[in-house]
């Protein structure tokens, strides 16, 4: 339970709004959508602009943010902290490695298989995880991801064991295979944006809500008569699903799947990218995977593979100076509010 | 008449203490019924049991003709129980508004029960009562404030109009005018005065001079057992009650009014 008295801020210029008062995430403000615009077209237009390699690892960038934002539905939207979210990445991305090999490589159907399995995994493994609650529930979802990285490990008739699955050929538009890193990227951005959309509207919702209601205060929520088991596992199925489109992208992109995408440190990472970027906000959780991305790929490899210990080093700062992660900077300035 | 709340042998320990012992309670539809007694006499502990926030060991709860021991509190609040904590537990990022709008959309803005939807709409109606039910109590004008800005007796406040969302049939008050200040207290006793009598109140008070001003009926717990039921009158005649609470060797009057 949330001790209200811990927290005081005051934004007083909140107050005395025109828009909806139980909503108030409809008052946005022009600059705030001129953001949106530029960063949209920015991320457009960067292929245009960027090297081969560069395009790659700002692709690589795309699906881990929109594993993050998933991930950010659980953890800052409903309060869930989980260590086994890359199960569902994972899930998805063998799913949908699996169909390109062997069925089609066609837009939309890997995509589209990699969402559902990641879905049905959440859905298969959830139940037990949404009943418990704080540490419990961090243990749990651990152990249900290594139990998945395992099977992936051991289960070499589907999933090329210990060599991951190999030979997925490149993702087909039309006929057309998108062996050029642009077009790639450009697919990656575009399901990127639409999953991201659908998870902010979701969060916007009253569902949304009701998840941060559960967030705040589970035991009130149960007064007031939300059945708060049944909303944590929707919340659940559905970051499941988000992650496994998210895979499939992985799919697309690494044209190979390894244990060690659904393993520990991926869930752990992830986990880092959500508490970096500021969780609860969705969109900083993506500037999270970007800093865990560039420190790990980028700048990693001139540091003499020291680049986890980089990333150690970025997160204890961020813990002290950002406690509400890099979307608190925005916070500091009057025209924005914290929450989607 | 099928009385709205009734529980009939009521019990429940903690380890050798028995806090709630053999309670037998009958709340008639549209009373304003008061469960007072001195402190650890278990009136919160039977809130609990009514609720469904916690199980008896024994006994059975009714929600009107209905047995609802088995019950979660969840499934009680959809039939009409609502309840505010004596500590007030309300959500540290939203505002008074949305907090009053989850339990409006959930019980719906007409009573009734509603869907939870998982897309973003405007709900003029959930608006309307939200601005509805912060205006009774008196909150109207912090509305769009987040809940940690809210002073206790505002809190308090809201914790009222976040119970009355939920559409009541039986409304359960613990301590609800606690730490308020007299102009707040005398606002909340004219707000459940001036409820229609289809809404049936059960409310923990140790502000007597509330108590006898909004009770119609007084039950008085003592150590996990019904001392009295009665009249207001009976109650501060009972010479059982002023033992009770003042020990017997005392004589002074306890109740002025």
């Amino acid at each position: 339970m949330t001790d209200v008295s811990q927290q005081a801020e005051v934004p007083d210029n909140v107050v005395g709004g025109t828009a909806s008062v139980t909503d108030p995430g409809r008052r946005r403000s022009p600059l705030t959508i001129a953001v949106v615009v530029v960063v949209v077209l920015v991320l457009a237009a960067a292929p245009l602009f960027l090297a081969p390699f560069a395009t790659t690892t700002l692709t690589r960038l795309l699906v881990f943010g929109l594993l993050a934002v998933s991930l950010d539905l659980l953890v800052g939207v409903t309060g869930l902290p989980s260590l086994g979210h890359a199960a569902y990445f994972g899930a998805g991305a063998y799913a949908a490695g699996w169909v390109s090999v062997h069925v089609t490589a066609a837009i939309p159907v890997p995509l589209l298989v990699g969402a559902v399995v990641g879905g049905v995994a959440a859905a298969a493994t959830g139940w037990v995880a949404v009943r418990s609650a704080g540490v419990y529930f961090l243990m749990l979802t651990l152990a249900i991801g290594e139990v998945l990285a395992q099977l992936a490990q051991s289960w070499d008739s589907v999933t090329g064991g210990a060599n991951g699955l190999s030979g997925i050929p490149a993702a087909r538009l039309g006929g057309e295979p998108l062996v050029n890193a642009g077009y790639l990227y450009w697919y990656v951005l575009v399901v990127g944006l639409v999953a991201f959309a659908l998870v902010w509207l979701l969060a916007r919702s009253p569902f949304g809500a009701a998840l941060r209601g559960i967030r705040d205060n589970e035991p009130r929520m149960r007064a007031i008569g939300y059945p708060t088991v049944v909303h944590k596992y929707a919340a659940f199925v559905a970051a499941g699903t988000v992650a496994g489109a998210a895979g499939s992208l992985l799919a697309a992109q690494q044209r190979l799947v390894t244990p060690s995408d659904l393993g520990f440190t991926t869930a752990a990472l992830v986990l880092l990218a959500v508490v970096i970027g500021g969780a609860g906000t969705l969109w900083g959780p993506v500037v999270g995977a970007a800093v865990v991305i560039l420190v790990r790929d980028a700048l990693g490899p001139g540091l003499g593979g020291h680049g986890e210990l980089l990333l150690g080093i970025v997160f204890v700062l961020v813990v002290y100076l950002l406690p509400r992660g890099a979307a608190g900077l925005a916070g500091l300035r009057p025209f924005r509010r914290r929450r989607p | 008449m099928t009385p709205a709340l009734s529980c009939h042998g009521l019990r429940r320990s903690f380890g050798a203490l028995r806090a709630v012992d053999d309670v037998d309670l009958t709340v008639e539809a549209g009373a304003r019924h008061a469960l007072i007694g001195p402190n650890g006499a278990g009136k919160s502990t039977v809130f609990r049991l009514l609720s469904g926030r916690m199980r008896p060991d024994a006994g059975t709860v009714r929600l009107a003709d209905r047995d609802v021991t088995r019950l979660s509190e969840v499934a009680r609040c959809r039939l009409g129980m609502s309840q505010t904590l004596q500590h007030t537990s309300l959500f540290a990022s939203l505002t008074a508004a949305e907090t009053v709008a989850l339990a409006v959309r959930r019980h719906g803005p007409t009573g009734g029960g509603a869907r939870i939807e998982p897309w973003p709409r405007r709900h003029p109606a959930v608006d309307a009562r939200c601005a509805e039910l912060l205006a009774d109590v008196g909150l109207a004008d912090v509305a769009a404030r987040p809940v940690p800005a809210l002073s206790h007796g505002e809190r308090k406040q809201l914790e009222v109009a976040l119970a009355l969302a939920c559409a009541p049939t039986v409304l359960m008050l613990d301590e609800p005018a606690a730490g308020m200040s007299p102009a707040e207290s005398a606002r909340l006793l004219a707000l459940l005065d001036g409820l229609p009598r289809e809404v049936t109140v059960l409310f923990v008070e140790h502000d007597l001079d509330l108590v006898f001003d909004l009770a119609d009926r007084v039950t008085v717990l003592h150590l996990g057992r019904v001392l009295l039921s009665g009249t207001p009158d009976e109650v501060r005649a009972s010479d059982a009650v002023r033992e009770a609470y003042l020990g017997t060797g005392r004589r002074e009057e306890l109740f002025t009014s």
